[in-house]
Order: structure tokens, then sequence, then C-alpha cells
């Protein structure tokens, strides 16, 4: 009987599992190792963080879940790998230290034939003084980024509402919280959901509403940019985000490195190297991203965390990590299998994979100030990681270790993403925008380094019913129901 | 003469000056029900290509 242990139980975690527990039948062992107790449809935290859904809505208990699937499940949080073993143990281990189930604080190991790191990022508030430390999220702004924060932020959002209907106004701050932040996406349908409910409640005129990114401009979302075809015509994303900031009256900076907050102000520098303020009442700021900062260790103990993962704390896979300029990189340099190179038994899916560059433009400041968002690789990407990484050690446990691997290239495979603008079955929007392939091939699509053909975006209802549809069919899916597995990821 | 709701937010900055801005039909069609229906099933078989592709 061979064991995969799957680190993480989000997107690419959960969708390993479930599915190489299908796959494995009860005569292999699949385990979970998972800090939370709770599976969060993340996407659906913008709607938690207007006070449009519970935080019920959008998670449910794992427990039960895996016990249906036959998943031996761990409330713990990974603390190192042991690839090789120990002095005492021939077999890899992990270390890990529970989080629930009544063990709080202990830890345990436990050894693995196959180990897929998909532990997702560390939220790291830390990074900007003042947006938090590293116990998480700080006192002066909210955050969506789990179901708790949103919550939070819907209670602090009616805060400032009750004011405007006093008659005080209020200015909103919402973006990103460091210069080198992905997940644009989430900080744009909250900034168009707060705009909406705002609007909604007849307050508008009592609020200014900011953007802050750290895009180069507007409509980079992490990926350089993308043109897509709209009524016609080929048009960046640009044109197609200046488009709805203008419609609803949202200012805009972009370039912005947020290098410290304080109570209702924020300091930043902009890509010219020239630095401002900005004051708000009530601010929404991602953090940037880092590894979980899991530890490996060698057969003698000794420290091998900088072989097995980048410097940023997420594990090396089968990407090209050789430095070079931004001219020369290539859809090739990304990774295919998600193998560790190394350790032929570790894989990584979802954000904990290291990618080998960036997407966008490299920048910095001036002053020398790295300011460009690192690649999203969340979402559909992240579920398409997951179950071709779980497919790959099927095959290994199955048919022996010349088994093909399964591919899921960022270069090669495309994203759906709807972004909710407002939230209503009558009178909601969304942007609903596909883009093939994720990470642009310009030797495959020479003119914009994706095909215009299916990536396309538009904004209205029909957006906002496929945002809803598809959050009650992920969630479905998630809870192992009934036909689950014909949902694609 | 009033200003029309789609023109108003141009003189508000140099930013919104230079974008495109919806104007009553294109604002009315993203709400209309019987071509929103329409654009759902289109998007939706359009998304569908893009998953397909990607597996």
């Amino acid at each position: 009987m061979a064991r995969l242990i799957v680190l993480g139980g989000g997107v690419a975690g959960h969708t390993a599992a479930t599915f190489a527990a299908d796959w494995l039948g009860r005569e292999h062992e699949v385990v979970v190792v998972t800090p939370n107790s709770k599976w969060n449809w993340i996407p659906s935290n913008i709607w938690v963080g207007v006070g449009e859904m519970s935080k019920e809505d959008v998670t449910f208990d794992l427990a039960p879940v895996y016990e249906k699937a036959g998943i031996t499940y761990k409330q713990a949080k990974a603390v190192s790998i042991n690839p090789e073993g120990s002095a005492s143990n021939d077999k890899p281990f992990v270390t890990f230290e529970y989080t629930g189930q009544g063990k709080a604080g202990q830890s345990e190991e436990m050894t693995y034939d196959y180990l897929i790191n998909a532990t997702g990022p560390k939220l790291n508030f830390g990074a900007t003084p003042g947006l938090g430390d590293a116990n998480g999220l700080g006192e002066f702004t909210v955050s969506v980024c789990t179901a708790d924060h949103a919550e939070h932020a819907a209670h602090e959002l009616e805060k400032i509402m009750d004011k405007m209907r006093k008659g005080e106004r209020q200015k909103i701050l919402i973006g990103t919280g460091h210069g080198m932040c992905t997940c644009q996406g989430a900080a744009f349908e909250y900034i168009f959901n707060v705009e909406h409910e705002i609007r909604k409640a007849g307050l508008r005129d009592m609020a200014d509403i900011q953007w802050i990114s750290n895009e180069a401009f507007m409509g980079d979302f992490g990926m350089g940019g993308l043109h897509m075809k709209v009524g016609g015509y080929v048009v960046s994303s640009r044109i197609f985000t200046e488009s709805l900031f203008a419609e609803r009256g949202v200012n805009y900076i972009t370039g912005a490195h947020v290098n410290k907050v304080e109570k209702g102000k924020v300091s930043y520098e902009l890509l010219d190297g020239t630095t401002g303020e900005e004051s708000f009442d009530f601010s929404m700021l991602i953090p940037p991203f880092a590894g979980v900062g899991l530890k490996a260790y060698n057969k003698a103990g000794e420290d091998i965390t900088d072989t097995v993962f980048a410097p940023n704390g997420f594990m090396k896979v089968d990407a090209d990590y050789t430095p070079k300029p931004y001219a020369e990189w290539k859809a090739s340099d990304w990774p295919r299998t998600y193998q560790n190179p190394t350790f032929k038994n570790l894989f990584a899916a979802g954000i904990a994979f290291a990618p080998p560059h960036i997407i966008s433009k490299p920048m910095k400041s001036p002053n020398g100030t790295v300011i460009n968002p690192t690649p999203p690789r969340t979402g559909m990407p992240s579920g398409i990681m997951g179950k071709a990484v779980a497919h790959s050690v099927c095959d290994l446990i199955k048919k022996g270790p010349d088994a093909h691997l399964h591919e899921a290239s960022m270069a090669e495979m495309g994203a759906a993403c709807v972004a909710s603008a407002g939230k209503g079955w009558l009178d909601g929007q969304a942007a609903a925008m596909t883009v093939y392939p994720v990470v642009p091939d310009y030797e495959k699509y020479p003119g914009t380094g994706r095909d215009t053909d299916y990536t396309f975006g538009e904004i209205g209802l029909a957006g906002h019913w496929i945002k809803h549809i598809l959050h009650y069919l992920f969630i479905y899916k998630a809870k192992l129901k009934p036909f689950w597995k014909v949902i694609p990821e | 003469m009033a200003v029309k709701p789609e023109e108003f937010n141009f003189a508000k900055n140099d930013q919104f000056n230079t974008a495109m801005i919806p104007g009553k039909f294109a604002r009315a069609m993203r709400t209309c029900k019987i071509w929103q229906f329409i654009r759902f099933v289109i998007i939706n078989i359009k998304m569908i290509i893009v998953v397909s592709k990607s597996h």
C-alpha cells in the first residue's frame, strides 16, 4: 500500500486529494494535512465582504467530506519535509503540528511515498509596516482573503455607510498593499462591489472611492495585461478596465508600492520614484503572498530548504529558473509536470509552486524599489494543476516509476475569470473574461502572445449569473456530491 | 442643456477624459434580461471551449 500526503486543502490540494482518493481506491492511502477545519470558496469572499453572503455560505466542514472520500484528514500545519528520511528512518516523512482535532500544538511525523505540496500562500501582511505582522492582518485596514477577514470587512463597511447616512463624507481606498502583490482581481471585484452597494443604498455622492495598485497599468492583472475581443475589436485590457473605472467614477493610482500603513493613511512610492500619501476612512488592501515557510532537512538533519524551495518559500518544480532578461522569457520556462527536480516523489500545485519568473514586464522605480505584480495561479489553473499532479502520482503508484507524467503548463492552459462588479440577480454585473493561454506565448501567437479567438471579455448581468452559478457549482463539486467529477475545474 | 450621465465623468479628471465610457444604450443592454440571456449562453459556450482546451 502506498501513501500519498497532500499538504493543503484549498483548490489545488482538495482537487488533488479527492481525485487521487477516487482513482487509487481503498488499497492505497491519501492523507490531507491542512490547518483549516473548513473549506472556503474564496472567490465568493468578495460577497461576504459587502454583507451579501455570510461566512457559512462560502465554507463547509472538511471532516465529513474526507470521511466520505476515504481520505485521512489531519487538521494540522505542515512544518518540515525530510525527503531522504532521517538517520533512524529511511522513508521520507513530513512533520506537522496539529491545529485542531483535540490535539492542538502536538507534533507528529508521517512517512510518505508521494507528497503533493499545495499549501497555498502565506498572507504576508508583515511585509508592509502597518498592514499587519507575522500574526496576520493589522488594525488599520481590512482584507477579504479569508472568510473571517471578509466578515470583519463587512462590519467595518457597514460602519462607514452609517456615517454616510448621517451626512459624513467617507474616503474608501482599495487595492494592493505592497509593490509585489498578486490577486489584483480580488481587489478589483471588491472595489466595484463596494461601489455597487453604496450606490444601491443611495449614498454614492457621499463616498470618494480610490483604487491603488502595483500594476504598471490598469488591467495588467499580473499577466502583463491581455488583448481581448470586445464588440468586434481586439482591445487591450487597459482600455476595458479604465472604461469601467471612469464609468463608475473610481479614481486610480497605478505603479504604486505601498510602503507604510497608518491609521487613516497610507504612504507609497510610484514607479517614477515620486512618493505620496493617501488618506482613508475605510481601506481593503491585499497583502503580498509568500511561501508558508516549510523547511526541508536531509538524512543527516542538515537544512536543505534552499534545495527544495526557492528563496520566496515556494517549491521548486520542473521550471527553467535560469535568470534571464525579460526579452528572453519564453513560454517553455514554465513548468509542465510540477515535479521537484531533486526529489522525484515531491510535487507542488497551485500557489505553492515557484514560478520561473513573473509574467508582467519587470519594473523598478529609480530608487530600486521593485514594483510589479507577481503571477496569478489561483482558481481554474490551480484546480487543473492539482488534477494533473494527482493523475501523475496515481500512475506512478499503479504503473511504476516509469509512468508518463501528466502535464498542465500555464503557457498551454486558459483561464475563465468572472470578476463581480456588483451582486444582484436583476441589477448585478460582472466582467466575464477568458484568457488563453494564461502565460503569453509569443512564438505561437506573435501578435499579442495569446489566441484572441479564445481571449475575450464583456461586462453585464450574464457575467453575474455565471459567477453566482459557479459559486454553487464549485461548492457542490468540493462536497463530492453525485457526478462531482463531471464538473470541470 | 443637461449633461448626459455618460458624459458627466469625462470632466472629472484627465484619466477619465481619455477613457471609453458606455452610453445609455450600452448600459441598458448590460442589464437587458433577454439580451443578457443570449450572452449568458454564448459566454458559457466560449468558456466551455477554453476549459476543454485547457485539460
